[in-house]
C-alpha cells in the first residue's frame, strides 16, 4: 500500500473540509474506530515481524502526519470563526458611553478650605461662632456702645427678640464677634491664632452688594504681638494665597471701633484685560490699589471684654471678604450669582471633589 | 468731606503739588475718594472776543457771530443768546470739548444751514451757576485766546473719606492741621478776635437741658441785610457740594465746613421771648427746614422760645424762625450737644445732617467761643450789622484728657522705633500738650483720645504707616500641627463626598420669604424685624425650600437634571430666645436622573431610593453608623407620606429625613415632575470616639465563604428591611451578610403576600462547612424569617 499516496490525500482533503463538522467527519472517517487509519493500525498486529517493522513506522507516520494535519486545520476553521465573530461583534465605540454627573464644591466653600490650609500652617485654628448673635458680642464687646455711630452704620438686621440680658437679636454684621467667643473660651490665659470664616449680613443690597457675604477673621493674641506681626501675617497669607512673590500691600491709618492703631490694606493689582489681576506695585505704570483688608491692633476694651489683661497681651485682627478674595482669585465679576444656585454658574467656577487645597500641591486650582 | 485746594491753603500755608497733598493725606489716613479737577472739565473752553453779529438767515432767534479766539481766523459760531453781541467777551467751546452740563461733544456742524464752529456758553452750561438766559459776559480785558480753565483759576477739590472717629477733621481747619503735622506746610492760626458787643444782648438764653446741651451760648446782631453770598464765599461752598442759600445762612455753614463748627442764625423777629434748649414734650412737632415734619418726644432736646420748638437741637434748625432775605436781626446760636443725645434722636427720627454728623461725633467743647467771634465777623463782613454781648448759658465740658504715655510703646504696639522727640513734634503738631514726664493732654477736638494706642496710632499714622517693617510671627517647632476640630473634618469630607457623588453645590440665602419658611417651620418662622425685602424676611428653617427654588430658577432656564446640594445652617429658635443654629446638609435631585439615551431609551426621573442612596451614603461619610439605621416614617409633610421616610438610630434620634417631594409643596414651590429631597441633621450625628491610627487586626479569613439564596412568602406589608433584619441576624457567628435581591407579588404567590428573595453570605472560620451545618444554619434562618410570619417558598 502507497501510505505516503495515502497520507497526501488525506492531507489534501483535511485541507478542504471547510467546517470543523466536515473536518470531524473526517477524523472520523480517519481515526475513528472505524476509520481507515485506525484499520490499518489494527492490521499491524496480523503482519510478520519483518512486515511490520517496514510497514509500522510508515503507518504511524501516516496516523502522525493526520492528526497533526487535523489539529492544524482545527485550529485555523477555529480562528476563522472567532474572527468572524469578533468581527461580528464589532461595535461604534463612537456612540456615547454613560455619563457620570459631575458634582462641584462651591467656590466659597473651597476658597474658606484653602484659607484654614494656608493658617494652619501659620498655627491659626478655624473657629466659628452663632450667625444669630446678641448686641453685646456684636457691637458692645467689640467697643461700640449703643450709641456709637458706627454701630448705627453696620445697616444691621434685627429681630424683634431680645435676649434673656435685654440685649438685641440680629444677625451678626461681621465674624468680629467671634474674636470674642473665641477669647473669651481660654480665659485669658493663653496664646490665641485663630482665622473665623462664616456667613455674615448687612442690610444693603446693589450691584456689588448682597445682603448675606462671606467673611474670614483672624485674632492673633500674645505677649509682644505688634503691627509687625500684623503686616507680615497679611503679606505672607496673601503671597501663599494668590501664589505670587509680587504682592504689595499699602497700609493706610483707619479707624474701627474694635482696633487701635486701625490698618486699612490696600494691595496692589494690574489692570490687565479688563481684569483686576493682583499683584505689582499699586503705584506702576497700568496699576492701581484696591481696598482688601480691614485690620489693626485690638483695642484694650475689647482685649478686656475677651476676659485678657490688656496690660500683659496684644493682638492684631484683620477682616476681608472671602467671596471677594475668590472673586480676585478666580476670575468671576458677579457677587449675586454666588448665592443663586444656577447650575451652569456652578459647574463653570466651582471646584472637582478631589481638588483638594494643600500646601504641598497648591492650594490653589488652576484653571 | 469736599473742599477746594484755595480753601486749604487758607488755613495751611503750602508749596505742595495736588499730588503731594493726595499722597499724604491717603499716608495719613484721610482717604482721598476723588480729586476733581475743574480745569479737566473747562478742557477746550477759551476767552473769546465777539467781532461780529449779524441775524442768521433762516431763523428769527439766532444770529450768527465771528468770534476771536486769539489765534488764526476768526472763527463762524452761531448763537441763539439774545445778549450776544458784537464787542462781547465771553466763553468758546470749540470743536472737541464736552459740554460739562449735559455731556455733550461740540463739533463743527450746521446750524440751519449755516456753518458754526463751536459754541458760546451760558454760566449754567459750564456748572458754574444757574444763569441760563444768556451767554458769559467776562470784563472786556480779559485775555483773548487764553484756557478758560486757567483765566477763572482752577481750583482743585479734594474728596475725602473721614472715618468717623474724626470730627476735627469734617472742617478744612482740621485736615491742614493734619497735613501739617505730616510735614506738608504750616498750619495757619485762627484769628478769633473777639467783635465787640455794643449792646446787652436783648434776647435771653437758657438751657433747661444740662445733660443734653451742657452750653447754650448766643448773641444777636442787629440792622444786617440778607442776599446772596459774596463769590468767594460760594465758590467755597459750592467746593464742598454745598448749594449757596443766602449770605446769612452761608455764614453759618461756612463756619461749620471750615471749622468743624455747627451754628444756627434764628430770625429775631420770628422768636418769641426767651430761647432755651430744653426736653422736647410729648406731642410737640417741628417742621424742620427740609420741609418735613417731625414728631419729637421727650428723650428729644429741642430749642424752644415761649411760642414753641424751633430746632430739632444740634440737627437741623426750624422753617418757622429761619433767615430769609428779609432778616434785618438774628440771633446767633452756638451749642454744646452731647454725642449720645444727638446720635439717639437722630436714629429715633431717621434724620441726617451736617450737624448731627459733628455733633454726634463730637466737636470741640472749647471752641464755642471762638466759633461765635468767627461767624460774628463774617456776618458782620458780608451782611453789615451790629453786634450785642455775648450770653452764655451752661458750661461746656471743659476737663481736659490726660494719658500717661511711654514713647516706647511706640515699638511696642507699633512696632516701629521713632525717636522721642520726633514723637514728641509729631504730637505738638497735632495739638497735643506733651509734658516732660510724657503726660499727654488731648487737645478738644480729640475726642476719639483716649488712651496711649491711640497716641501710637497719632505718631504711626504721621511717622508712617507703611515704614512699619512687617515681622515673622514665631513659628511653633517642627511642621504646623492639625488644627481642624472633628466637626470641621466632617464637614470638609461630606462636601467633597457629595460633590464625588456628582452633586453641585450651592449656596442659598438664610432667609426666605416667610411663607417657604413657613412651610418647612415645625412652628412659626423666625422673623427678621427689618428686612430687606419680603423675599429675605424668615430665617430658614431647613434647607430644602432654598434649594428647592434654586432648582426652579435652574428649570425655568432650561435644565434637564438637577443634583444640588448644601451644607449650612438651619436657623431655630432657642427656647431662651436665642439662637439654636444647627449644622446640616440638604439634597434636592430634580428633572432627569438619566437622560434619553441609545442604550437606556427613556429618560428616567429620580425616586425615592436615589434620596435614600444619598442619604445613607452621606451620612456613612459623617460618620453614622449606617448599618444600625432604622428606617421609619415621620419625613414630615412637606414629603410624599408614602414614599418618604426617617433614618433613625433608636425611635428618637432623626438622623435624615428623605424622600419624594409632596404634590402640595411641589406646587407651592412651582415645580413639575418628580422632586428626590434629602436632609441629613448633622447636629444629631453621634460623634465618632477618638481613635488611634491603627486598625482593629484582621487578616482574611483563609476559608472561601459560601452563598445560599432564601426566597420567603411574606405578607405584603411586611417590611423588607425587617425581613433582612431578621436573616442577618439569625446566627451571628455564620452569616457576615444578607441582601435582598427580589422582589415579586402574582402569579404564584397567594393574594396579600409578596416574595423577597435574600442573598446570605456565610463565613467559615476554622473548617469547611458539612451539609449538616449548612442546614442548621438554613433552619435558624428560616425560624427566624418564621417569627415575621415567612415561610419558605416551595
Amino acid at each position: 500500500m502507497d501510505y505516503e499516496a495515502e497520507r497526501v490525500s488525506a492531507e489534501a482533503a483535511i485541507a478542504g473540509a471547510d467546517s470543523l463538522d466536515a473536518l470531524e467527519a473526517l477524523r472520523v472517517g480517519y481515526l475513528g474506530k472505524a476509520g481507515s487509519i485506525s484499520a490499518l493500525l489494527k492490521t499491524l498486529g496480523g503482519m510478520s515481524p519483518d512486515q511490520r517493522a517496514a510497514d509500522g513506522p510508515r503507518i504511524h507516520a501516516l496516523r502522525e502526519g493526520v492528526s497533526t494535519a487535523l489539529a492544524s486545520r482545527k485550529a485555523a476553521l477555529e480562528q476563522a470563526a472567532l474572527d468572524a465573530r469578533l468581527a461580528a461583534e464589532r461595535i461604534d465605540l463612537t456612540l456615547p458611553a454613560p455619563q457620570v454627573p459631575r458634582g462641584s464644591v462651591h467656590p466659597v466653600s473651597q476658597v474658606m478650605d484653602e484659607l484654614a490650609e494656608i493658617f494652619a500652617d501659620l498655627g491659626f485654628a478655624v473657629a466659628t461662632g452663632p450667625e444669630i448673635e446678641d448686641g453685646w458680642h456684636n457691637f458692645t464687646a467689640l467697643n461700640m456702645p449703643e450709641s456709637h455711630p458706627a454701630r448705627a452704620m453696620h445697616d444691621t438686621f434685627y429681630f424683634s427678640d431680645k435676649t434673656a440680658e435685654g440685649e438685641d437679636v440680629l444677625l451678626r454684621t461681621h465674624t468680629s464677634p467671634v474674636q470674642i467667643r473665641a477669647m473669651r473660651a481660654t480665659g485669658g490665659t493663653q496664646p490665641l491664632r485663630i482665622i473665623a470664616p462664616g456667613r455674615v449680613y448687612r442690610s444693603d443690597s446693589d450691584a456689588t452688594h448682597t445682603p448675606m457675604f462671606h467673611q474670614v477673621e483672624g485674632l492673633v493674641i500674645g505677649e509682644g504681638i505688634h503691627l509687625g506681626h500684623l503686616k507680615w501675617t497679611l503679606e505672607t497669607f496673601l503671597k501663599a494665597f494668590f501664589e505670587r512673590d509680587d504682592i504689595v500691600l499699602r497700609l493706610r491709618p483707619s479707624y474701627f471701633p474694635f482696633t487701635e492703631p486701625s490698618v486699612e490694606v490696600d494691595v496692589g493689582y494690574a489692570n490687565s484685560g479688563g481684569r483686576r489681576v493682583v499683584g505689582g506695585n499699586g503705584d506702576d505704570p497700568g496699576h492701581g490699589w484696591m481696598e482688601l483688608l480691614g485690620s489693626g491692633m485690638v483695642n484694650r476694651h475689647v482685649l478686656a471684654a475677651g476676659g485678657y489683661d490688656p496690660d500683659q497681651w496684644q493682638g492684631f485682627a484683620f477682616g476681608v471678604g472671602v467671596d471677594r478674595l475668590a472673586m480676585l482669585k478666580y476670575g468671576m465679576n458677579d457677587l449675586r450669582a454666588f448665592f443663586d444656585g444656577d447650575v451652569r454658574w456652578l459647574g463653570h467656577y466651582g471646584f472637582a471633589a478631589l481638588d483638594v487645597p494643600t500646601l504641598s500641591g497648591g492650594v490653589g486650582t488652576v484653571a | 468731606m469736599k473742599f477746594s485746594l484755595s480753601w486749604l491753603k487758607a488755613h495751611l500755608d503750602t508749596t505742595a503739588s495736588v499730588e503731594e497733598i493726595a499722597a499724604t493725606f491717603n499716608a495719613i489716613g484721610l482717604e482721598v475718594e476723588g480729586i476733581e479737577n475743574p480745569a479737566e472739565k473747562l478742557a477746550g473752553f477759551r476767552v473769546a472776543r465777539v467781532l461780529t453779529a449779524a441775524p442768521h438767515p433762516n431763523a428769527d432767534k439766532l444770529q450768527v457771530l465771528t468770534v476771536d479766539t486769539g489765534t488764526g481766523d476768526p472763527l463762524q459760531v452761531v448763537c441763539g443768546a439774545p445778549n450776544a453781541r458784537a464787542g462781547l467777551v465771553g466763553v468758546l467751546g470749540q470743536a472737541g470739548a464736552t459740554v460739562p452740563a449735559n455731556g455733550m461733544v461740540l463739533k463743527v456742524a450746521a446750524v440751519r444751514g449755516v456753518e458754526s464752529n463751536g459754541m458760546m456758553c451760558s454760566s449754567r452750561e459750564l456748572e458754574l451757576g444757574d444763569d441760563h438766559d444768556g451767554i458769559i459776559e467776562l470784563p472786556a480785558d480779559a485775555p483773548i485766546g487764553t484756557a478758560f480753565a486757567d483765566y477763572r483759576g482752577a481750583d482743585p477739590v479734594f474728596d475725602l473719606s473721614i472715618t468717623p472717629n474724626r470730627p476735627d477733621c469734617m472742617g478744612v481747619h482740621g485736615i491742614a492741621r493734619d497735613l501739617a503735622a505730616a510735614g506738608l506746610g504750616s498750619l495757619k492760626a485762627i484769628d478769633a478776635t473777639p467783635v465787640a458787643g455794643s449792646y446787652p444782648c436783648p434776647v435771653e438764653i437758657r438751657t433747661e437741658d444740662a445733660e443734653g446741651c451742657p452750653a447754650f451760648f448766643g448773641r444777636v446782631i442787629r440792622g444786617v441785610k440778607n442776599g446772596p453770598s459774596p463769590q468767594w464765599l460760594q465758590d467755597r461752598l459750592k467746593s464742598a457740594g454745598q448749594r449757596p442759600i443766602s449770605a446769612l445762612v452761608d455764614c453759618t455753614n461756612y463756619v461749620m465746613l471750615a471749622y468743624g463748627r455747627p451754628a444756627h442764625a434764628y430770625d429775631l423777629a420770628r422768636l418769641t421771648g426767651a430761647v432755651s434748649a430744653r426736653r422736647a414734650r410729648a406731642g410737640e412737632v417741628c417742621l424742620a427746614l427740609n420741609g418735613k415734619e417731625y414728631a419729637l418726644d421727650p428723650g428729644m432736646t429741642v430749642i424752644a422760645d415761649q411760642a414753641g420748638v424751633h430746632d430739632i437741637a444740634g440737627i437741623m434748625g426750624g422753617e418757622h424762625s429761619g433767615c430769609t432775605d428779609g432778616t434785618t436781626d438774628v440771633l446767633l446760636e452756638i451749642a454744646y450737644f452731647t454725642p449720645e443725645r444727638i446720635a439717639a434722636t437722630g436714629r429715633a427720627l431717621n434724620l441726617t445732617s451736617d450737624a448731627r454728623a459733628r455733633f454726634e461725633r463730637g466737636v470741640d467743647p472749647a471752641f464755642l467761643d471762638a466759633g461765635l467771634e468767627l461767624l460774628t465777623r463774617l456776618i458782620i463782613d458780608i451782611c453789615g450789622g451790629e453786634a450785642s454781648e455775648v450770653v452764655r448759658a451752661g458750661q461746656p465740658p471743659l476737663a481736659a484728657k490726660r494719658v500717661a504715655f511711654d514713647p516706647a510703646l511706640t515699638q511696642r504696639l507699633g512696632g516701629l522705633a521713632v525717636d522721642e522727640g520726633e514723637q514728641r513734634r509729631i504730637l505738638a503738631a497735632l495739638g497735643f500738650a506733651v509734658g516732660d514726664d510724657w503726660t499727654v493732654t488731648v487737645p478738644g477736638w480729640r475726642p476719639d483720645v483716649d488712651g496711649a494706642p491711640d497716641l501710637v496710632e497719632e505718631v504711626v499714622r504721621i511717622h508712617g504707616l507703611n515704614r512699619v517693617p512687617g515681622v515673622a510671627l514665631p513659628r511653633a517647632d517642627g511642621v504646623a500641627r492639625p488644627t481642624a476640630t472633628p466637626a470641621q473634618r466632617i464637614e470638609r469630607r461630606l462636601r467633597r463626598a457629595a460633590a464625588a457623588r456628582g452633586l453641585n453645590e450651592a449656596i442659598t440665602w438664610s432667609f426666605l420669604p416667610e411663607a417657604e419658611a413657613a412651610h418647612f417651620a415645625d412652628g412659626d418662622a423666625w422673623l427678621l424685624a427689618n428686612p430687606i425685602s419680603e423675599d429675605l424676611k424668615a430665617m430658614r428653617p431647613s434647607l430644602l425650600p432654598g434649594l428647592l427654588s434654586a432648582a426652579r430658577r435652574n428649570l425655568d432656564r432650561g435644565a434637564d437634571s438637577l443634583r444640588l446640594f448644601e451644607i449650612g445652617r438651619r436657623y431655630l429658635r432657642g427656647a431662651d430666645g436665642r439662637s439654636d443654629e444647627r449644622l446640616t446638609l440638604g439634597v434636592v435631585l430634580a428633572g432627569e436622573k438619566t437622560p434619553r439615551g441609545w442604550a437606556t431609551g427613556k429618560a428616567q426621573g429620580f425616586d425615592a431610593f436615589d434620596a435614600k442612596a444619598e442619604a445613607m451614603a452621606l451620612l456613612a461619610e459623617a460618620g453614622a453608623p449606617v448599618d444600625n439605621l432604622m428606617v421609619m416614617d415621620g419625613a414630615g409633610a412637606q414629603f410624599h407620606p408614602g414614599q418618604s421616610g426617617t433614618l433613625r438610630l433608636g425611635p428618637k434620634a432623626v438622623l435624615a429625613r428623605f424622600g419624594m417631594l409632596h404634590p402640595a409643596t411641589a406646587r407651592a414651590f412651582d415645580l413639575d415632575g418628580p422632586v428626590a429631597m434629602v436632609e441629613l441633621f448633622l447636629d444629631m450625628v453621634p460623634a465618632k470616639k477618638a481613635a488611634g491610627f491603627a486598625r482593629a487586626a484582621y487578616s482574611p479569613p483563609p476559608l472561601q465563604a459560601v452563598r445560599r439564596d432564601f426566597a420567603f412568602v411574606v405578607p405584603a406589608a411586611l417590611a423588607a428591611g425587617d425581613l433582612v433584619r431578621a436573616v442577618k441576624g439569625a446566627d451571628k457567628a455564620n452569616i457576615v451578610a444578607a441582601r435582598l435581591f427580589d422582589l415579586f407579588a402574582g402569579a404564584g404567590v397567594p393574594e396579600g403576600m409578596k416574595s423577597l428573595a435574600v442573598e446570605v453570605t456565610l463565613q467559615p472560620v476554622d473548617k469547611s462547612y458539612a451539609e449538616a451545618d449548612l442546614k442548621a444554619i438554613a433552619e435558624r434562618i428560616t425560624q427566624a424569617a418564621a417569627r415575621l410570619g415567612a415561610t419558605l417558598r416551595g
